[in-house]
């Protein structure tokens, strides 16, 4: 048994399962954005709005935003267990990994919720 | 004549400064010889070289090494299969500290393979005759047990390059698994827990240059598969 403070499921388990199931939201979300903009040539700002004020699009939205959080923090969290030896920059680097991944979840919520 | 061009890596700690690439010109008289063979060749021209072997037939696992790029038992690799443009190179199994030549320090390979009690745990009184599995229990065992414990696989793995002493690796994860599969063991719960963290077996990245590699044919990564099934039918 390794002990491990700075990963995000404290297991090496939940970690593995959260990186696959957060791969699934995303794949699922990147193809439904893929799709709808081939759908929608003359795409204008109305109707792209108009998607993101229905409650699904920002239930599915935010879904995949915190999946795209976690799946970062796993994914980073392991780059840097594999490349950064020493410890300093190991937990320096990985502080502002989460720190970025917490800043952005927030901004992408507001962007989503804000007026 | 026919001469094939043979670079080894060379490095006595007590009187090199740094490792170096020795050329020697070997007439292997056009015959399909085991590189082990060349190796007992270029040893005849310089009795200093030093390298493991024993069995010399693939059962013993002492001649791992690096040949031409990719890992695997000297004594069971015919030139024909490694040989490229005439020309052999010869490195120890890579990143292991080298102890000498093509002799590397195999401490935490067998670090990592001791940490899975790698010995049936049983506390039931044994019965009066051997503790008896069905055919079809003996058969979970087939592609696990083979091992030889080369090292071939856990030295051509970038997880067990980068994390050592952290990441199990597959020859250690192989054999994990062959006793949680082994019906006679009790414990399977124990052996569990001690694999759930980020790195014991989740460091592996299916990267299956284990598989790629190993003289027997074996398939770690399918072991390792199963261990996170095992893992998963447990804590959910």
């Amino acid at each position: 048994m390794v002990t491990n403070i700075t990963n995000l499921g404290r297991s090496g388990l939940s970690d593995w399962l959260l990186q696959r199931a957060s791969a699934i939201v995303l794949a699922l979300y990147s193809l439904f954005l893929v799709g709808y903009l081939l759908l929608n040539p003359g795409l204008d700002y109305a109707t792209w709005s108009g998607l993101f004020a229905q409650t699904w699009m920002r239930i599915f939205s935010l879904l995949a935003f915190v999946s795209l959080a976690a799946h970062a923090w796993v994914g980073l969290w392991t780059v840097t267990t594999d490349y950064l030896k020493p410890t300093g920059i190991r937990v320096a680097t990985q502080f502002i990994i989460i720190l970025a991944i917490f800043v952005f979840l927030v901004w992408g919520i507001q962007v989503l919720w804000g007026a | 004549m026919s001469m094939l061009q043979v670079s080894l890596y060379r490095y006595n700690p007590e009187t090199d400064t740094a490792p170096y690439m020795e050329e020697f010109q070997i007439d292997t008289q056009g015959r399909d010889i085991m590189v082990l063979d060349v190796l007992h060749m270029a040893k005849e021209r310089d009795s200093s070289l030093a390298f493991r072997r024993s069995c010399r037939e693939g059962v013993c696992g002492s001649d791992g090494m690096n040949m031409n790029g990719k890992n695997g038992l000297a004594c069971i690799t015919p030139l024909s299969e490694v040989v490229k443009k005439g020309k052999l190179t010869l490195r120890p199994l890579p990143g292991l500290p080298v102890i000498r030549d093509l002799v590397v320090d195999m401490g935490l390979f067998y670090k990592q393979y001791e940490r899975i009690q790698p010995y049936l745990q049983n506390d039931t009184p044994a019965p009066a005759i051997e503790r008896l599995q069905s055919p079809e229990d003996r058969d979970k065992l087939d592609g696990l047990y083979e091992c030889i414990l080369c090292a071939c696989c856990s030295t051509s793995c970038p997880s067990f390059w980068w994390n050592p002493e952290k990441f199990v690796g597959p020859a250690g994860l192989l054999q994990a698994y062959r006793f949680l599969a082994d019906s006679r063991d009790e414990a399977t719960r124990e052996r569990l827990a001690e694999l759930e963290d980020p790195f014991s077996v989740f460091r592996c990245r299916g990267i299956m240059n284990c598989v790629a590699v190993c003289p027997k044919g074996l398939n770690p990564t399918r072991a390792i598969g199963k261990i996170r099934e095992m893992l998963l039918a447990n804590a959910t």
